[in-house]
């Protein structure tokens, strides 16, 4: 089993565990900002009806939602017939992550002070004015390292597909010890996770430093 | 003429009656201090101006035109609102600044965001934003900050971040001018030279009213002087009749308790 045979299967694997990964963030990113407004906003219903989401979700493990999400409807409608398994892994992931970030949000704009609101209010801004032009970008200054710890985790969790047998890296490396009785492959996958999760290191560290010209 | 009437302003917070029925007149390039102990009021009563609180009841007239009447409060458009509280400027206790803005971004940020809903900004661009920033610039040297337009908030001391705060509350030419406590965050020594600004517009007959702690500047600069009691005017009167000769007990002890 040669070392170039090995590397272009995990190579194989790694590209799906990207995939799962860039679709999750593209659509928790503005999803979860949305259920973070629903959690802040004024109507009760809405603010508790986001809550208890985020209570559920964050509550139960996410390989247990995946699980359900696969199965579930098949289950629930007894038609049998369940979601191409890619898909059912990503969407319990975009549910998930969109929870995780919707608090993360939601700390970040919290955590402005009623003063910048105040100060925008008396200078005759309109809320959007506000929002756009004063407390976007101290709340992305202000929720750059939990976002960049989350979006690692994320890296790691897309681990997780193979419970549905969505053959990812850790999938792809595990076969080889059944078919090949081979574990150093497995071991070996652990490099692909280090660099990605490296390059996003490196992604998030400069963007804070691009950030570091005020303090907010 | 009064430039600004205000009449019967009450505010309760719950249970809580913070304000018990203000009400005052300021004469075009009047300057008027309010004091009194914390609790006693002076805080809301700005912030009703502004229009940061409504209050309950009361109305509010500048230069003679109705700008708040509790009694008629309908729900107004964002937009009407926006345009009533360009009357008043309002300078905090903790500035405020905006942090990613540098000192001479700060100045001009809300009049640039007016200038965009005229309707010949398209036209005029260049010009109307040369000219923002023409002000900005000579407002920004009228605080003696000139030397520090690019600075961010963080590189200024709590005196200078207060001065660009002026700067910026002056930009938008407010006819009446509010400050907040704008000292009390400040170290004494530091103090000085906020109070010199101010003294500064004083003398220039801008219209202001000011809540302070400092009662010697209060007593310098003021034409005259509100005494608020638990949500209620104790006295009221001319500086030297307020700091010289304080009719009221309540005012005697209080100034016993802020000067010695």
């Amino acid at each position: 089993m040669s070392f170039a045979y090995v590397t272009s299967k995990l190579l194989e694997g790694f590209g799906l565990t990207c995939l799962i990964f860039a679709i999750t963030l593209v659509f928790a990113l503005p999803l979860g900002l949305l259920v973070a407004f629903c959690s802040m906003g004024k109507h009760r219903a809405v603010r508790y009806a986001s809550k208890a989401f985020v209570w559920i979700i964050r509550s139960t493990p996410l390989m247990l939602q995946v699980i359900i999400v696969f199965y579930g409807p098949g289950l629930i409608w007894g038609t049998g017939s369940y979601l191409p398994r890619l898909t059912a892994v990503i969407v319990a992931f975009i549910i998930n992550y969109a929870a995780y970030f919707s608090e993360i949000y939601r700390g970040g704009i919290e955590s402005i002070s009623k003063g910048q609101y105040e100060a925008g209010q008396v200078l005759g801004m309109t809320k959007r004015q506000i929002f756009f032009r004063i407390t976007l970008l101290q709340v992305v200054k202000r929720i750059i390292p939990p976002m960049s710890n989350e979006i690692i985790t994320l890296v790691k969790d897309t681990s997780l597909a193979r419970i549905i047998a969505v053959k990812e890296l850790i999938m792809m490396a595990q076969e080889f010890i059944s078919a090949n009785a081979l574990i150093w492959p497995l071991f070996y996958s652990g490099v692909f996770y280090m660099v990605f999760c490296g390059g996003l290191t490196l992604f998030f560290g400069a963007i804070e430093k691009k950030l570091d010209y005020f303090s907010a | 003429m009064a430039i600004l009437r205000v009449e019967n302003i009450r505010k309760c917070f719950g249970k809580i009656e913070v304000l018990r029925g203000i009400g005052f007149s300021l004469g075009r390039g009047e300057v008027l201090s309010i004091i009194g102990s914390s609790g006693s009021g002076k805080t809301t009563l700005l912030r009703c101006l502004n229009f940061l609180e409504t209050p309950d009841a009361g109305r509010i007239l500048v230069n003679d035109r109705l700008l708040f009447d509790a009694a008629g409060l309908v729900e107004e458009r964002d937009a009407d609102v926006h345009r009533k509280r360009l009357h008043f400027g309002l300078v905090f206790q903790n500035f405020n600044l905006f942090p990613q803005y540098t000192a001479l971004r700060n100045v001009t940020l809300a009049k640039e965001l007016l200038a965009h809903g005229q309707a010949d900004f398209r036209k005029d661009k260049t010009r109307i934003l040369r000219e923002i920033r023409e002000e900005a610039v000579s407002l920004l040297d009228q605080v003696g900050l000139s030397d520090k337009a690019d600075a961010y908030p963080h590189q200024l001391s709590g005196g200078q971040q207060q001065r660009v705060a002026i700067a910026r509350a002056l930009a938008l030419h407010p006819d009446i001018l509010c400050f907040d406590e704008p000292t009390s965050a400040l170290d004494p020594e530091i103090s000085g030279e906020v109070l010199l600004v101010i003294k500064g517009l004083a003398s220039r007959h801008f219209t202001m009213v000011i809540v302070t702690h400092e009662m010697g500047f209060a007593r310098e600069v003021s034409d005259r002087v509100l005494f608020l009691d638990d949500g209620l005017i104790a006295e009221e009167g001319g500086a030297e009749e307020i700091f010289g000769d304080p009719k009221s007990e309540r005012l005697r002890s209080f100034l016993h308790s802020v000067i010695t």
